[in-house]
Formats: C-alpha cells, structure tokens, sequence
C-alpha cells in the first residue's frame, strides 16, 4: 500500500480545499523556479529517468514522446493536454482537475518548458463543467501570479487555454482532438505524419493526458529515483485507480503499479459485494481491455506486465468489477454498442462491422441467433482489426475477444435450442 | 525521382506521389472508393490498401507517399482478404437495389464487388434506411445507398467552395446532407453525381433514361461557355440523353458547369427543323430548293455593299471561313461577329486568355476588371480557387460585387480606377508591385459603355507597368464568353475597314443603305431597328426572335450534330464531333452555305469538309497547329483616361442563350437560385 507521504495527489478529493494558497500550502509551485533553472535537457532525461508512461492508455513513455520534438525546427510548437476522458469507468482526470488543477497548470508550465511550447491548449470533456471552472480558476489564479502571460519569472512566456468538447469519445484520440481543436469534425488523422512532426495547425505538437502532466511537477520536485523507487520495475511510480461497478465502496484512489489486484478492492474498496466468492469477472483498464474472469484474478497484479500476463492490459485503470448479478452478454452488448455508438463512421470496417456486431449481440441476447453466429462475430472482429485509421475498431475488437476468449462456449450453449 | 519495387518490378516514379497515384502512372490498377484524384485524400474507405516494406499492417495506398527503395505489393492474399472484408462491410448495409439503380453498368461498387468481392455474406442484418433528403433540382439523392466515402463533401467544400454540404451524425448512423435542407448553391454541383461512386448522387435529368451499355459516346467540346471544357455526349441512337465531363487537365480537368450539363432538354426543344420562307407576312414550311431560290434571287438584285452577315453563338469555325468567303465572293465586306466589342481580330493577343487556364496555378496576384467568373466561366473560377486555396494568391476586383467562393478586395465600380492604378494612386497598387507573377482578367463587363480598343490599350498600359508581360509570363487576360465569336475571329469574319461593326451595320440599315441581312445564330441585337423593309436570312437551331424576324430561315444542325473546329479562351483549337443524327431536314451548316453558292453562282471552291479545312489551314496557321499562347503585342497608342461604371454582362447564369433559355432544369434553376 501507497505510503501517505509518497502521494503525488494529496488533495485528490478535495478534503483540504481547492485554491492557490492551499496548492502552495501543499507544495505546488515551490521550487518552480528553480526546476526550470536546471534546463529542457534536464526536465526531459529526468522524466525519462523516471520511466513515466503515458497515463492515458497507450502507455506510451512521456521522455520519449517529449525529446521527438524537433527543437531546431523554426515552426511554433505546442502542448495539448487530453482532458476528454471518456473512456467507460474512467473518472480520474475529473478527479484532479476538480481537487488538483493547480497540479495541472505546474505541469503545463514545466511541459511546455520542456519542449519550448508558448501555448498550451487544455482540451476538456464537454460534460465537465464544474470542473472547467475550476481549471480556469487555477489558470487565472498562475496568471495573476505571474506564473502565466508574457516573460514569466524571466524565463518563459506561455499561455493556457481550454477548450471544450462537444461529446464525443472519438475526440479523446489525439489527432482526432486536434481535429475538433482546430474547429472541425472530430476525425483522427492519418499517422504518419505524427503529431510530434504535424500536430496541431500542422506545426509540432505533444499530446498527453491529465494525469501525466499532473504528475510531472512532483516527480521533478522529488526526483525521479523516488518515483522509480515505487511500483515494479517495467511500471515505475504510481497511478490512479477508478474503481466501481459491484464493489462495497467504488472510489478513485491512488495506488503504487504493481499492487495486487485483490489488494486494491480490500484496501479501498471495502471488497465485492457478496464476497470474493460472489465474484465474477473483471475489466481492468477501462471497456477496451479484454475482461480478466476471476479464476485469473488470485495473483493478477496491477501493472502493465502483469495484465499481459493474463491477457489484458492496464489501460486508464478503470477498474470495473463483474459480481454474479452481472449478465455477461448484456455487459458485452453494451460495451459493442458503445463503441458502434462513438465510431466517427469514417472508415468503412469500423462503422460497418459495429454496427453489424450489435445487431447480431441483440439477436444473441434476443435468442434468435445460433450458434454459428457467435463465429461470425468473431469472424467480424478478426479482419476488422488493424485496417483501421485509429485505434477505436482495434479497441471494439480487443472487448469483444476478450468474452469471446473466456464465455464464447457459454454463449454458444444458451443459443442451443 | 525515387526508384520503387513494385510487385517485384523496378519502376522510377515522380517525386512526392502517392503509391496510388504511382501506380496509376504505371497502369498498375488498385481499386478504391474515397479517392479521386482531383480531391484532397482521406485514406478511409480502406478499400486501396497495398503492403510495403517495412510495415505490419496493409497501408492506405492513398495517403502514404512513395519512399526511395519502397517494396509495395498490391496483390498478396492478406490483400485480397482485406478487399474482400471491406466490401463485405459496404454491403451490410448497401441495398442491392442494382436493377432499378441509375448507376448500375458503371457503379464503382458493383464493379469491385464483381472483381474483388464475395458472391455471398454470412452477415446478414436488416439493413439501414435513410430519409430522403433534397439536393435541389439537379441531383436526384438516394442516400441509402451512400457508402460514406465523402467524396461529394470534398467536392463542395474544395472545388466548389460552398460549405453547405456535410455529413451529420456519427458512426453508422452518418448522413450526408445540406447542413440546411436545399439545393447547393454552385454552378458546378451537377459534378457531386459524377463524383459519386455509387447510385446515392445521381443525374435527375438522366434518370431511368438507359443503361450505360446502351449509349452510344462521343467526345467532344462544350460551347456552353467559351473554356471549350472537353465533354462526353452519351446518346442513345436518336437523342442525347446525358452530357458528361471529360478529363483535360489543361481545361476543365474533371469538371464542367451545370449549363453545359442540363441543356440535354432543351437540345429537341423550339428547334428549326426544316427551312422556311414568309409568304404574306407569315413564315411557311418550304423545301431547301425554294428557300435558296428566294435568297439568290433577292442576292441578285443587290451589289456587294448593300449585304451584310451577322455571326452569333455557336458559330464554328468552318462555318464562319466558308460563309465569309461566300459574301466576300459577292462583293461584301459588312462582315461582323464581335457584336459591339470591337476586337481587333489582326491582335490576337488582344482578346484572349493568354496566361492560359493552366497558368492561373503559378500566377500570384490577380485583377478582374468587370468580370464574375462564376458565372462567365464556373471552370476557370474553381481553377481561382485552387489557386486561393495554395495560399499567396491576392485577388482583386473592379466591377460588380459577386460571391466567388474566394476572399478578394473589392475596389470600386469604375473603370477610372484602372487608370489610378496605372498612375500609381491606387492602394492596391503596393500588392500588384511585390507580386512576381500578376495576372490581369478583362471580363465583358469591362468593356460596358467604353471604345474597346481604349480599354485594351489602358489595360495593356497597365500589364506593361506592372511586370505582367515578363519573357515567359503573359498576364494579360480577356475572358470571353461566346465560342462562337472566338472561332469567327479566328476565322476572320470582321470587316476590312476598322470602321464596319455590328453598330454600323445596323445604323446602315436604318439609312436604307444595307437592304440584305444574314444572321448566323444572332438573337440578341435589337432587332426593332431593323427596318421591315430589309431581307433578313436566319441560319440556325433554335426559334428566337432572330428567327421570328427572318424572311427566310434556313435550319442547320446545333454543334452535337455535325463535326466543327471551335475555338476557346485561349485560342485553342478544338475539333468537335458529330454525336447525334440531326433533327428534320435541317442540313450541316457549312454545306447550307455551300449549296447556296450553287444558286447565286459562285465557285467556292470546296468540294469536302477536308477542302474546306485545308483552305482554312492556309489561310490561319493555328488551325492544324499545336496549341501555343498568342504572343503580347504592345501598340505603345497613346494611354486614355476613361471613367463609366461597369456591368456584368450575365446575371443569371441559367439563362444566357437560345439553347439554356429553352432548358426547363435550366428554368428550374433560375427560380431557385436567382431570386432577387
């Protein structure tokens, strides 16, 4: 279990009150100065040091994806901060934008820092907007302060902006976002070229989550050896845990990597309701990863090596958690419909083969199917992945495989007549 | 020029294509359905998907670029299972209503399915439906069977530049619709059914009309405007039942303007189709042998300088050689086809697009002076706006406001303010001087109420001072709007003295002293100052008041009917073929010239259309020649100041000649989209 003192977020739920003083209070912008003092060079080896993962769920390293930009280069660079979380189950951006923005806006200083960024475009989740008021707040509070604007602390000039969502899944896909952030559809681009070369107004561009900026001003702070010093080793650090569905207490917490997955519920969560022996299934990194069924889940650890083991993965950790109340076909239908719901409908496997699938879920939960219809959908799902421009098909096709691994024989029984 | 390995073949290619236009060049087919390339790519119908070197996954073939040493393949099995599986996919929710689909026989769709597809699905679901929507009166929309490949959406808000159409909603549940339920508000939105791959978008006017295997093709020129946009006729063995584009990248590249589309109606409408003599103040059905008879008899008491020929619209060039030759045989030289903007016909340079259509792409700056492209020319004006749309491209206008689908400053209405800028007074003048490559672009309206010969010579000042004329640049520009007076010029259908113009022939009638009049499809002079008593011929298609006022009408073929040269803006000569048979008794309309020569005895000299045009090689050397732009020839005439407002010649573009006036689409059109 995460010491107290080891937490990047210790006002996750706002218990101490959400304003500059208190941010400052807690450590926020103590020695901004002086990280900055110590060079982009510095800030972006150690955050490789501290093998920090993107916190979105790719998992991509946050270093890497920063020293892709191309300093010479005469074009303006910007970073993009991916607030439109929207992933089922995921609730941890909301989290520290509500309680922690202030979190957010060190970040983005020191980000931008890192890369040579002026501008710094916040891009939230149409849906969150107590939580928008409260980022601004926190951005106006930095420019008042005069940590925001022109020739800041003699070292940097930078603005933050944010930018609303209108609702859409597909927008939390970077290229997408910077689609809709350029003011138009929400389409994800073809990569290559990538961000880091083409991003936002065609000019260099680093995208990343809330939660990975939010973390970057403490693992500065205190170094990357005491950030690398928790977790296991392939997974440094810590990170947030949204846990709900069948659980006595769902709540957002944060964890060290590489806790146990039984750990996690009893600790936080108060365990399943109705006992471990109640226990079915569960998703362990938002809808997208394939579900974990609890014959697996003794010694499943939550880390990246740990959900591969078992075929699955860490995602945003979106802990979903199945008890035996839960139908696993409905859950299934469910998941197919959102994502046929939230397909951009441009390329043709994706918004065809979604649309084919939930109807053929609803004739399987309808009983009008038969068993060889179970086939077709998995027939769908394996040449539907990977021919698409983004991620969001694969995504479909990582769900719907991951109940037909474990419950594809149980499907097929109930359809025999 | 990197070298490539295609399908185990070593092949060079052009910098910076992409693998789908490369392998186009190399006749290398690869099937797709969002590409099309005159439209930015969007690589989603993932229907073109090759396998390269160096990659997991299949790759977009229409949005990766060839690389020095790339290893493509583009017919492996994981391939064709991906083509397989897309097509599987289109058709879930395609509605295989083939047999009463106009697209059928030419449908991308069917054609890929046949080719690559599956003769069966194990996918079987209850199909989408979607509302009928209403895309005006040109297209007829089915948007069932729309396969979201958004090639229209492109069309419209690239080459169009209208941002009126979209697709709503998300996922499968898209529909490509107006953002606000009307018709597109473009002149070229009749390409929206060429783009579509599949039935959705369709051609009303052809509608349920034939199948594509029924038709018999002819490539030809349009006369519609005077671009000379290169056309394909599909007719059935009587009729024309459709006009489609044919790509020239010099011209029209895949595009033509609704006019030139829709006139199909009215090509069988309010036609001459036999010819006719006024007998006591009536107009009555005769034989051709009458009809000549009565003209050679009224030529024969009349000398040379009492006769006097019009030419109009539509007038090909072999037409204007052998009827200028008929009158100059007679004596006559009150020749004229300029119809009040008198063009010096020996200065070619002086009236036409020099720059050249193509030439627009490198131009950087440009001045309209009392045009609206949009309207005289819809081709050129997307050709503007590709240009725009490239970036560093400063537009300016002088003349009538008009909405052209790109940003320019607008200066004034006053021809005056062409002099300020040749004078240096202008604000707009500090553009014209930093810019490498500047056009200038005469319209008819330039010329409203001013001597044309002035306004050339101002206008020539001014592309002189500002670097338009550089050793390879020509940015002196008139567009035109009628092809046939371009060929008649070239044909040099004008007076020998500078002083005989339409005016002065008119004015002569009114003195008594012209008492012969042959028109050659004019209609739009004023004909209530023509005394009664003079003898007008009217060699045409289509009854108008030219007609209405004729003693004799003499009914030749319209251009679809018979072969002809015709020239565009640029002075190109394009050869037009016979597409249909002609209607009635109506004759070919050179030989109605060359049959009359028979009754007033006088040898032209021409026995074939091949003598014909020999003479005409002999006589212009452009006629059999390569296209080249006419040389710059600066008459350093003294510079006059002229002021008098400017006026578009075309307000409504639907409505412009005898053919589209007899156009119901074209009337439709006008309802809609011309209110005041």
């Amino acid at each position: 279990m995460l010491e107290k003192n080891d937490r990047v977020f210790n006002n996750l739920y706002g218990t101490k009150g959400v304003s500059f003083d208190v941010a400052k209070s807690l450590g926020d912008f103590s020695n901004l100065k002086e990280i900055l003092g110590k060079g982009a060079d510095y800030i972006i080896n150690e955050i490789k040091n501290s093998q920090l993962k993107g916190r979105g769920g790719a998992g991509f390293p946050t270093g890497m994806k920063w020293s892709f930009i191309n300093k010479k280069d005469p074009r303006p660079k910007y970073l993009v901060i991916n607030g439109d979380e929207g992933e089922p189950g995921t609730c941890k951006d909301r989290e520290i934008i509500r309680h922690e923005p202030y979190k957010i806006v060190e970040g983005a200083i020191i980000s931008s820092y890192a890369i040579e960024a002026k501008a710094c475009y916040i891009y939230i989740r149409g849906e969150f907007i107590q939580e928008t008021r409260a980022l601004q707040k926190a951005i106006d509070d930095a420019y008042a302060n005069g940590l925001l604007g022109k020739n800041c602390l003699g070292m940097y000039d930078l603005d933050i902006y944010i930018h609303f969502g209108a609702g859409a899944y597909i927008c939390g896909e970077e290229t997408a976002l910077l689609e809709s952030l350029e003011g138009r559809k929400g389409f994800p681009r073809i990569k290559p070229p990538f961000p880091a070369v083409s991003g936002l107004y065609a000019n260099p561009t680093v995208i990343n989550n809330i939660e990975t900026i939010a973390v970057v001003p403490t693992i500065l702070r205190r170094g990357a050896d005491w950030y690398k010093s928790m977790g296991v080793a392939e997974a440094a650090g810590t990170k947030l845990f949204c846990i709900s569905g069948f659980v006595n207490n769902p709540c957002v917490v944060e964890e060290k990597l590489g806790i146990g997955f039984k750990e996690l519920i009893d600790t936080h969560c108060g365990g399943v309701i109705g006992g471990w022996d109640n226990f079915l299934a569960v998703i362990p990194g938002g809808s997208s990863t394939p579900i974990i069924p609890a014959a697996l889940c003794e010694r499943l650890t939550m880390d990246f090596e740990g959900m591969k083991a078992v075929g699955s993965s860490l995602g945003t950790g979106a802990v979903i958690v199945f008890n035996k109340s839960v139908e696993i076909l409905r859950a299934m239908k469910n998941i197919v419909a959102f994502y046929n719901h939230e397909s951009c409908g441009q390329c043709t496997p994706c918004r065809e083969g979604s649309a084919a699938a939930v109807k053929i879920m609803n004739s399987i939960i309808n009983k009008e199917a038969q068993p060889k219809d179970v086939d077709l959908l998995e027939r769908i799902m394996d040449d539907t992945f990977g021919t698409t421009i983004c991620a969001l098909n694969d995504a479909t096709v990582f769900a719907v495989k991951g109940f037909l691994k474990h419950y594809k024989e149980d499907i097929k029984q109930s359809l025999q007549i | 020029m990197p070298k490539i390995v295609i399908n185990g073949e070593e092949n060079e290619v052009k910098d910076g294509l992409t693998i789908i236009q490369a392998c186009d060049e190399l006749g290398i087919q690869i099937p797709r359905f969002c590409y099309h390339d005159k439209l930015p790519s969007v690589g989603s119908c993932r229907m073109c998907m090759v396998e390269i070197s160096g990659s997991r996954k299949l790759v977009p073939s229409c949005a990766t670029t060839v690389a020095e040493g790339m290893e493509i393949q583009t017919e492996t099995e994981a391939i064709h299972k991906a083509r397989k599986m897309v097509l599987e996919m289109l058709l879930v929710n395609h509605p295989l209503d083939c047999p009463i689909c106009d697209k059928g026989g030419e449908c991308d769709l069917q054609d890929q399915t046949y080719r690559y597809g599956l003769d069966n699905s194990a996918i079987n679901v209850v199909k989408r439906a979607v509302e009928q929507k209403d895309f005006g009166p040109l297209i007829d929309p089915y948007m069932t069977r729309c396969i979201h490949c958004t090639r229209c959406i492109r069309f419209a808000t690239e080459i169009a530049g209208v941002q009126e159409l979209g697709a709503l909603g998300r996922g499968d549940h898209t529909e490509i619709s107006m953002y606000i339920s009307k018709a597109l508000s473009s002149e070229l939105s009749g390409n929206l059914a060429e783009v579509c791959p599949v039935g959705a978008l369709t051609n009303s006017q052809y509608a349920f009309k034939a199948r594509p295997w029924e038709l018999i093709s002819t490539e030809t020129i349009d006369v519609m405007d005077a671009i000379g946009s290169n056309i394909k006729v599909d007719a059935s063995t009587l009729a024309v039942l459709r006009i489609m584009p044919k790509i020239n990248d010099e011209i029209n590249e895949s595009w033509i303007g609704d006019k030139s589309r829709y006139i199909v109606d009215a090509l069988r409408i309010q036609r001459l189709d036999q010819p006719m003599v006024r007998i006591n103040s009536r107009l009555s059905k005769s034989s051709w042998h009458e009809a000549f008879k009565v003209i050679a008899d009224k030529l024969k008491s009349l000398n040379g300088s009492q006769v006097a020929a019009l030419m109009g619209d539509f007038v090909d060039v072999e037409t204007a050689f052998i009827t200028k030759k008929l009158f100059n045989a007679l004596k006559c030289d009150n020749l004229d086809c300029r119809g009040g903007i008198n063009f010096d016909a020996n200065d070619r340079g002086s009236y036409l697009f020099n720059t050249t259509i193509t030439g627009i792409e490198e131009a950087d700056s440009c001045l309209i002076v009392g045009s609206n492209p949009r309207f005289e020319a819809p081709v050129l004006n997307a050709r503007l706006r590709k240009r725009y749309l490239k970036g560093g491209f400063e537009i300016a206008v002088i003349g009538d406001k008009y909405d052209g689908n790109y940003k320019y400053d607008y200066l004034g209405n006053n021809i005056a303010i062409l002099n300020d800028i040749l004078d240096g007074k202008h604000e707009w003048v500090k553009k014209l001087k930093s810019s490498k490559k500047p056009m200038i672009i005469l319209g008819q309206g330039a010329f409203y109420g001013n001597d044309a010969a002035e306004v050339i010579s101002l206008a020539k000042a001014v592309a002189v001072k500002y670097n338009m004329i550089q050793k390879d640049w020509n940015g002196y520009n008139v567009l035109n709007t009628s092809t046939g007076m371009l060929s008649a010029l070239e044909a040099g259908f004008v007076s020998q003295d500078k002083k005989v113009d339409t005016n002065s022939i008119i004015e002569a009638m009114k003195a008594r002293n012209i008492k012969f009049l042959w028109l050659n499809n004019v209609d739009n002079i004023n004909f209530d100052s023509i005394p009664q008593d003079v003898f007008v011929v009217y060699q045409g298609h289509h009854g108008d008041k030219g007609a209405a006022r004729a003693d004799v009408v003499l009914s030749s073929n319209l251009w679809l009917e018979q072969n002809g040269t015709y020239v565009n803006i640029e002075g190109r000569f394009q050869r037009a073929y016979k597409a249909v048979p002609s209607v009635g008794e109506s004759k070919e309309s050179w030989k109605i010239i060359r049959k009359l020569a028979e009754y007033i005895n006088v040898d032209l000299h021409v026995e074939t259309f091949e003598d014909l045009r020999n003479q005409i090689a002999a006589a212009n050397p452009n006629f059999n020649a390569e296209f080249s732009a006419a040389s710059f020839n600066n008459n350093s005439a003294a510079v006059p100041s002229l002021a008098g407002e400017i006026k578009s010649v075309i307000e409504n573009y639907y409505r412009t000649d005898i053919i589209s006036k007899n156009s119901v689409k074209m009337a439709e059109c006008t309802k809609l989209f011309m209110k005041k």
